[in-house]
Formats: structure tokens, C-alpha cells, sequence
């Protein structure tokens, strides 16, 4: 077998040194009724079959970049430079662990610090963590940060956050009796979030650019949540969107949490992503996972080590902020080295083209007979009221070629005002022959 | 001097000096590189991106008008930067990372080249279910794997880490005990001293109530201990199998069957499922939930610290209340039951606990653990399991010369070692894992688990090659007779050769320094 350096020979030799007559002996703990089980599996496969076997399983899939491609929500279509997927397949990067040996682990400790000055910097917050598994359990560990700063068990979900986030941070907050009030799906961003903050109130999570796409103020949200003492968390599942909207951290949020996977990693069915993770200085106490931070070695030359560690499971146990363990280590790094590429000016004019992409592709499809943009304002994504149920009608454009976007039905299943939604999004990936096609193909569906 | 047929010197005849400190700071290969802040650029920018049209704004008024204040970097600059990085670290690629606990074994890249395959890597979570069949037959089957290794009916395949395993171990028992009408009732959680901190992290995040389990003189459950504890008030049990001691519990059917008597459950944290697989089922041993950490058994890279991913097992009793989303397959069609309602319809899981994360979970650790279980096969699992077993007590048994096994006996997958071989050395478990750097290993656990003075945990796992753990022992051998000598003051300067001396630690978390600014520059530059 290709994996194992041992042969026959060392592990007689190994068992002799030992003393041992079998390996065995070495399992002579595990109760007799569990041992020499049968397993219903093959045996061992060399390279090739296993390529073939998941090759031809990939080969069901329809890839992004395979046409003409609108599907976002929560994760999003976007070039990666070449250099990321180089540099993240570096033995030194790819094959370490945890750095918790700071002497030996200078490579990944520094990028975690860049990696949280970028993050910070985008957010407009003051300290950002070296991570969460990604945007959606980032916001329910939000939630329960809140309750810690505040001591309230209420929070409030906006009607504009994806379902999903909304879904996992109920699911979390559920199980330590807290109060969730979840707003109904807001398509025009008609709600008001801060009239239903009371002073029982640990947080109010609202999400911009929305769900539905619309671009939210959230400065009055922030107002109305300080005078009650209870916290805002801004969520935002569309990284890019730093590069043109007022960051939150301006317009007051007291955490953000971000889906930072449109800058440098794939869309990968859904994960690994990486969570950005941001508050502000007071509370970076209360706050969740990982951080680095900045010392010096004995001989006086700057390095980087983990820090703050007594919030964390491997001290505190039963005190720690939270039970997370990991971050997302590699994809972190995926992001801090197109973001390093990128730089600030980079950003402003990929998130220009993705504004100008929806843009142009809200206006092709707006103009098409039984089709409604429902946006007033939005980024890289709108959403569209059609005169059909637009499952059927994502349906019948995937099996013409075209990748329309997420209907309403796929995220509210239960919600039949959600049914003629279509959420769509564009990227810079998206051409104006994309746009032409999918207007011309929607207009025969409809 | 001996010359080359060109007539070079091919042996140096210089004369040997004391290293002085070098003008960059640099030595060699070992290259200082500053932050790309300190590089400037704050214009500039490392893509080539198309000219916007302009013309078009419909932010709602809201526009960044303020500084983002983040360099962009040329692409060469990039590169040299990362890889520079990059050579600051430790590596398995590198050399034996003997981590125990953590499973650093090798990583195939053939795993990466699968997870990078397009139909995998550029797929949308929210693809129509027809042009993603391939990616829910992957999850399908890797479901199947995981179950029939395990002999457990059920598998969440949605945690995204070991830690959310647990959680999601947790809350399954919880959802179950409020079926049973018993969650108010049943608030105790019991965990063994010895297990990971993420176990009681979790209990109590699940709004658990944690007591401790005392261990028994040979590093196993002290199950009248634990009889004692069980009650009408306990919904179950934490326990690592094999445990973080390195032994199997031997008492493990027994500890499940009490627990089942008193109405809990048993949560086995599988963490070290790595020394079992493939020859023995967890679910013959009464296990209720188990979450397997992918990024340690099946070898998905550890990747710096994560990405991991967490599939958890569940026996029949707490199968009905998986989290969403779900694989479906029926009529030759796979599908996603993706909210509590539509699980309810489905009738498959009429209580679900919810959902655990936005999407799927961790396809990319899928796509690479799937492939490593398929070219290892059922055959290779179980080998790759008895390797793991025999380097660990190869390891045990020859450093036993010089170093004190916490505990008699053979072990599983990793060797305990306490610090009484140290005792009136002055070294202590930390100056001899430093000491371990300057040798080019990165070093054991250390002060894990907190039941072992001064604890030293070795996992070799079954990627060691005998010669390379004949040498990694005699190095350990060496500095363990250069401790007794009196070497102290070495021990505690090392490590001497690594990018970094030791770090200030303490420093660090006094005043954090969490993110570059531009005063801080000024400091460095100063």
C-alpha cells in the first residue's frame, strides 16, 4: 500500500524489539464480541481507478464556469489568481498543524495576523479573530456573544438574513433557552429591525448587502439598538461587497461577522469557507476562536504567537467562549494572499465591475415581458418577481445551459409568497453574452 | 586540497568562525520578511482588472468614501512574500510531527487533484439537484464508508470541525431527551478528567452541567466512579475511545451499559478512531453518537489549523433527530432534505435538531477523505490502523531506556510519557520539547492529558518509516541523557536553530497587539 513506509520485515523486527508476539496483543483490550468485524468495503485501489471512479463522478456536476452562471446567496462565483491555489498547496502550509509551536510556525502565525489586519481593515472594526468555520456558524456564535456582553437572552434575526444563517443560529440559541424572533422575509427591505428592539434585547442581526440583495443602512439600526443596551451584528455573505459599501464598522455595528469565501477560495458545494469574524476592542474578551498577536522572541526580534488563549476550550473547559477548536486555517490563507494581490484599490474596481455586471444583467432581465426587478438598491445581486414559479423556471434554463440564479422556493419552502422569486447574482465573471443569453432564454420560459 | 577535473576546490578550506549576526538579519535560507504592510503599496495592486464603464451606481447612497487602507502587492512580491512565510514553518512534508492527538499523518496530493476537479471545486451549494448529482452521490457514499466503519446506522455529514461534531453529538442527545420529555430533568453531563477540553466546551454550550470522572491507576474510566455518579439527572457521557491516555477503555461495554441503564446516552468522542479503524466497529461497543475528525483518520490535511470537518455517527435512538441537511436516494435520484419541515414530510426524521451550517458541510474534505479511504480500501484502513499501533509502542518500548511511560503496558496509537525521568534536572516537559526543535522534530503534546504530570504524548501514526523512527528515538534518548547530565542551561535557551527563539507569551496577551497599524510601523521602524 502506497501510504506505508513499513514492510513485513520491519514489523516482525518492530515486534521483536518490542517483545511481542502480534499486533494483537497490542488490541488485547477491545472486548472479544467488537473484534474481527466484517466490513462491506473494497479493498485497496491504486491511483488511477480511484481518479477514474471520482473523475466520473465529478463529471455529473455542472460547474460554474461551465456557462453562463447567476446562482449566489451566500456563496459566489469570482476568479482566483493562480498564485492562491500555489501558494495554499505548499507542503510548509498545507502539511502543518495548529501553530502552537510558535518557534516553528513564524509562516502561518504571520499571515494570521495580516489575515486579521485585512479583515479589521474591511469590516471597519477594530480586532477581527484568525477565523470561524465560515459565515453562518460565525453568526450564531455573534448571537451568543451577545449574550455574554449584555447577559439578555433575546435576539432578533432580521428578515433580510439568509434562512440558512438564520436556521443555524436559532438551532444554537435554542439550546440554551434563548428567545429568537425571526423576522418574515423581507424582499424590499421594508421592515424596521429597530422598533422591534425592546430592553430585553441581546442583539438585532441584520445582513447587508440582504439576502434578497438590497443594500441596507444599518446606521439608524445601531442607533435605535445602543439606546436599549443591546448589540448589533452585521452579517455580510458577500465579501467583495467591502470593496463598495460603507463598511459596517462605520455605520456602527458593535460585531460583524463575514462569509469571506468570494475572496480566494472556490465555490466548492458549499465549504470549506472561512468566517471573518470582527468587534470592537471592549469586547474582544467575550469573543470567539482563535487570535494571534504580536511579541517578541528572546532575542528582542518581533514574532507572532496564539494569544488570549484563556478564552478558549483547550484552557478554560467549561468557561470558554465557545467549543471551537479549529479555524480555517488554509482557507484564511487563500484569502489573505488574493486579498494581499488584490490590495484596496484592487478591490474598489472588482467590486465595481460586479456592481456594473448586476447592473447590466438586472436590466436586460427587467426588460423582459412578466419579469419585475424587485431591488431599489443593490451590489452584485437582486431579485426578481416573475409571472411563473421560478423553480420551474431554474429548472427549465439549467437543462438549456443556464445557471439562473436561486429561487425563492429553495430557500423559503414553506413560504408561498417565496415562490416567484428568483435571487440572482453577477460577478465579474459574468459576459454580456451570459447576459444576453439568459435574457433571451428567460423570456422564452416565461 | 582536493580540485575537480576543472580544477575547483571541491571541499572549502576556510577557516571555521563564529557566526556573527548579518547585516539583513537574514541566515541563509532562513530569509526575515516584514508584513506586507511594511511593504507598502497602498495604491497599488496585484491583478489586472478591466476598466469600469462608470455610470452606474444603485448603492442606495451608501458608498465607501473612506480609506480601506490595504496594500496590493505585484504578483512576484506576493510570491516571494508567502513562500518566504512558508519556510518558517514545520511541516509533516518536512519530517515526524509526533503531535499526539492530532493524527499528523501524510497528506496524498492524489486527494488534492480529486478535491480540485471541477464538477467538485466550482460547484455551487445551491446547484439544482439534477446538475449536482455527482457531488450528492460523493456525500452519499462517503456516508456509506463512514457507516459501515463504523457499524452505526446514521451519519450528520453537515459539522464543519471535530468540535462541531461534538456539539452535534450533543445536541442530538439533547433533542432526544426532550422527546422523552426528560431535558429538564436530565441537566449532568459526565466527562473524564482526562478528556479534550473541547468535551466540556461543548456540554456546557449545549446548556449541560459538567462533572468530571476520576481515572482508574491504569489511565482508564474509574467505572465504579462513574456508577456512582449515574442518576436520573445525567443525559449522558463524554468519552474519548481510545482515549487520550493512549489506552483503550477495556471496560468500554460495560461503561455503555450503565450508562444505557440509567436512561443517558454515550457520546464517544472519535478523535482517535484512527488506532480502531478498520477492526473494530464503535457501534459494537455501545457508542450512541460519535464524530469523526476526517482531517485526522482520513488524512485531509490539517492545513495550518483547519479547515477539519466532523461527520458524527448516530445509533437508532438518536438517528431521528439528525441535523439538516440530508442525501435522500430514491428512484435512482439523489436529493437534499434541507429544512425540519421537509424532513418531517420525509417522515425519515421527524424531530431534526435543526441546521448546523449554511449548506452541505465540508465537501472539500469529503472529496479528499473519500479518496484516501478508496485507495486505502477496507484492507489498507485496517493496516494503516495496526501500523499506527505498532510505531506508537515501538516508539514506547524503546524510549523507555531513558524516558518514564505515564502507564504500564502496552498502548494504542499514541505513547505517554510523564516528566518523572526529568525530575531534579531542572528541565522541564517544555525546554525538552524545545530542545526537540533544534533537532528537527516538531515536538510531542505536552501538559496533555492534565491527569499526567508534566505529560508528553506521542503519536507517530503509521506515515514513520523505521529508520526515520530509530532516529527520532535515539534523538529522544540523547536528550533525555544530556537532561540527566545536567545540560540544563541548553534546555532552556533552546531552541537555538529555529526562526525564532522563544517567544514572550505572556507579553503577547498582556497588551494584545491583535493587527498591524501605521503606529505601529513607526515602533518597528524606530
Amino acid at each position: 500500500m502506497r501510504y506505508l513506509p513499513l514492510n513485513d520485515a520491519d514489523r516482525r523486527q518492530m515486534l521483536d524489539i518490542i517483545g511481542a508476539g502480534s499486533i494483537d496483543e497490542f488490541f488485547s483490550d477491545v472486548p472479544v464480541e467488537a473484534r474481527g468485524g466484517s466490513f462491506d468495503l473494497p479493498d485497496h485501489a491504486g491511483e488511477l481507478e480511484v481518479e477514474r471512479a471520482l473523475t466520473a463522478m465529478a463529471a455529473k456536476n455542472r460547474a460554474a464556469s461551465a456557462g453562463p452562471f447567476f446562482v449566489g446567496c451566500g456563496a459566489y462565483k469570482h476568479h482566483i489568481p493562480a498564485t492562491v491555489d500555489h501558494i495554499i498547496q505548499r507542503s510548509e502550509f498545507l502539511t502543518a498543524y495548529t501553530p502552537y509551536q510558535p518557534e516553528i510556525a513564524q509562516g502561518t502565525l504571520q499571515y494570521l495576523f495580516e489575515f486579521q489586519t485585512q479583515v479589521a481593515a474591511l469590516t471597519g472594526m477594530e480586532v477581527a479573530n484568525a477565523s470561524m468555520y465560515d459565515g453562518s456558524t460565525g453568526c450564531a456564535e455573534a448571537a451568543l456573544m451577545a449574550r455574554r456582553v449584555t447577559r439578555r437572552k433575546k435576539h432578533i434575526l432580521s428578515g433580510g438574513l439568509h434562512p440558512q444563517y438564520a436556521a443555524v443560529t436559532r438551532t444554537n440559541l435554542e439550546l440554551v433557552d434563548d428567545q429568537v424572533i425571526i423576522a418574515s422575509p423581507d424582499v424590499e427591505a421594508g421592515e424596521d429591525p429597530a422598533a422591534m428592539i425592546d430592553d430585553e434585547t441581546a442583539c438585532v442581526v441584520v445582513q447587508t448587502p440582504d439576502v434578497f440583495g438590497n443594500v441596507r443602512d444599518l446606521s439608524p439600526i445601531a442607533k435605535a439598538a445602543h439606546e436599549k443596551g443591546a448589540l448589533l451584528v452585521a452579517v455580510v455573505t458577500e465579501a467583495i461587497s467591502f470593496g463598495a459599501l460603507k463598511s459596517p464598522g462605520e455605520m456602527g455595528a458593535d460585531i460583524v461577522v463575514a462569509e469571506g469565501q468570494s475572496i480566494g477560495n472556490p465555490l466548492g458545494f458549499g465549504g470549506p469557507y472561512v468566517g471573518l469574524f470582527a468587534t470592537r476592542q471592549k469586547y474582544l474578551r467575550q469573543m470567539p476562536g482563535r487570535l494571534c498577536g504580536e511579541t517578541t522572541d528572546a532575542e528582542g526580534r518581533r514574532g507572532f504567537v496564539l494569544t488570549l488563549s484563556t478564552r478558549e476550550q483547550h484552557i478554560r473547559r467549561d468557561k470558554a467562549t465557545s467549543n471551537i477548536c479549529t479555524n480555517s486555517g488554509l482557507c484564511t490563507l487563500a484569502f489573505a494572499v488574493h486579498m494581499t494581490l488584490l490590495g484596496a484599490a484592487g478591490l474598489r474596481r472588482l467590486a465595481t465591475l460586479n456592481h456594473e455586471a448586476a447592473c447590466k444583467t438586472a436590466d436586460a432581465l427587467g426588460a423582459v415581458p412578466g419579469v419585475e426587478v424587485v431591488n431599489k438598491s443593490y451590489f452584485n445581486e437582486f431579485t426578481l418577481r416573475l409571472s411563473k414559479n421560478a423553480a420551474e423556471i431554474v429548472e427549465n434554463l439549467a437543462s438549456d445551459g443556464v445557471l439562473a440564479g436561486v429561487p425563492g422556493g429553495r430557500l423559503w419552502p414553506d413560504d408561498p409568497k417565496a415562490e416567484n422569486l428568483l435571487i440572482v447574482a453577477a460577478t465579474e465573471c459574468v459576459t454580456d453574452e451570459d447576459v444576453e443569453m439568459f435574457a433571451s432564454k428567460l423570456a422564452k420560459a416565461i | 586540497m582536493t580540485m575537480n577535473a576543472q580544477g575547483r576546490p571541491t571541499r572549502s578550506d576556510a577557516p571555521t568562525v563564529n557566526a556573527a549576526p548579518t547585516f539583513t538579519g537574514n541566515k541563509a535560507l532562513q530569509i526575515e520578511e516584514a508584513l506586507i504592510f511594511e511593504v507598502g503599496h497602498f495604491a497599488g495592486t496585484g491583478v489586472d482588472l478591466p476598466e469600469p464603464n462608470g455610470g452606474v451606481d444603485r448603492l442606495g447612497g451608501l458608498n465607501r468614501n473612506t480609506d480601506i487602507g490595504l496594500p496590493g502587492l505585484s504578483e512576484p512580491e506576493t510570491m516571494r512574500h508567502f513562500v518566504r512565510l512558508s519556510q518558517k514553518n514545520y511541516a509533516i512534508d518536512m519530517g515526524p510531527f509526533p503531535l499526539g492527538s492530532c493524527t499528523m499523518k501524510h497528506n496524498p496530493r492524489l486527494n488534492e487533484k480529486i478535491a480540485r476537479l471541477p464538477g467538485f471545486s466550482d460547484l455551487h451549494p445551491l446547484t439544482p439537484e439534477a446538475q449536482c448529482q455527482g457531488a450528492l452521490e460523493l456525500i452519499d457514499q462517503l456516508a456509506f464508508w463512514l457507516k459501515e466503519l463504523t457499524g452505526m446506522p446514521a451519519v450528520a455529514m453537515s459539522p464543519k470541525a471535530g468540535a462541531h461534531g461534538e456539539l452535534c453529538g450533543m445536541m442530538a442527545i439533547k433533542a432526544a431527551l426532550e422527546a422523552r420529555g426528560e431535558a429538564g430533568k436530565r441537566t449532568r453531563v459526565l466527562a473524564p478528567e482526562s478528556a479534550h477540553g473541547t468535551n466540556p466546551a461543548t456540554a456546557v454550550q449545549c446548556g449541560f452541567i459538567v462533572d468530571a470522572i476520576p481515572a482508574d491507576k491504569t489511565g482508564r474510566v474509574d467505572l465504579a466512579a462513574l456508577k456512582e455518579n449515574l442518576g436520573d439527572d445525567v443525559a449522558g457521557i463524554m468519552v474519548t475511545n481510545p482515549n487520550t491516555c493512549g489506552l483503550f477503555e477495556r471496560d468500554i461495554r460495560a461503561i455503555a451499559d450503565a450508562v444505557h441503564e440509567a436512561g443517558g446516552y454515550f457520546y464517544c468522542d472519535g478523535a482517535n478512531f484512527n488506532a480502531i479503524a478498520g477492526k473494530v466497529k464503535p457501534g459494537d461497543l455501545g457508542v450512541d453518537a460519535m464524530h469523526i475528525n476526517l482531517h485526522k483518520t482520513f488524512s485531509t490535511p490539517h492545513g495550518g489549523g483547519g479547515p477539519g470537518s466532523g461527520p458524527t455517527v448516530l445509533s437508532e435512538a438518536l438517528a431521528p433527530y439528525a441535523p439538516v441537511p440530508y442525501v435522500h436516494f430514491e428512484d435512482g435520484k439523489f436529493s437534499l432534505v434541507e429544512t425540519r419541515r421537509a424532513a418531517k414530510a420525509e417522515g425519515e426524521s421527524a424531530k431534526s435538531l435543526g441546521r448546523l451550517t449554511a449548506f452541505h458541510g465540508q465537501m472539500g474534505m469529503f472529496t479528499r477523505a473519500l479518496a484516501y479511504m478508496m485507495s486505502h480500501g477496507r484492507d489498507g484502513i485496517a493496516q494503516a490502523a495496526e501500523d499506527a499501533v505498532l510505531n506508537a509502542n515501538y516508539v514506547l518500548s524503546r524510549l523507555k531506556e531513558e524516558m518514564t511511560p505515564a502507564f504500564d503496558g502496552y498502548c494504542m496509537h499514541e505513547a505517554l510519557f510523564d516528566d518523572g525521568f526529568l525530575k531534579d534536572t531542572g528541565v522541564e516537559t517544555i525546554d525538552f520539547a524545545k530542545a526537540m526543535i533544534d533537532e528537527g522534530y516538531h515536538p510531542m503534546t505536552m501538559y496533555f492529558p492534565l491527569v499526567v504530570h508534566g505529560a508528553m504524548l506521542i503519536e507517530p501514526t503509521e506515515s514513520e518509516s523505521k529508520r526515520e523512527l530509530d532516529q527520532f528515538c535515539e534523538a529522544l534518548l540523547s536528550l533525555a541523557k544530556r537532561a540527566k547530565a545536567g545540560d540544563v542551561d541548553a534546555f532552556k535557551a533552546a531552541p537555538l536553530h529555529a526562526p525564532r527563539r522563544r517567544l514572550d507569551e505572556t507579553a503577547a496577551a498582556r497588551k494584545p497587539v491583535l493587527r498591524w497599524t501605521s503606529e505601529s510601523s513607526v515602533q518597528a521602524a524606530e
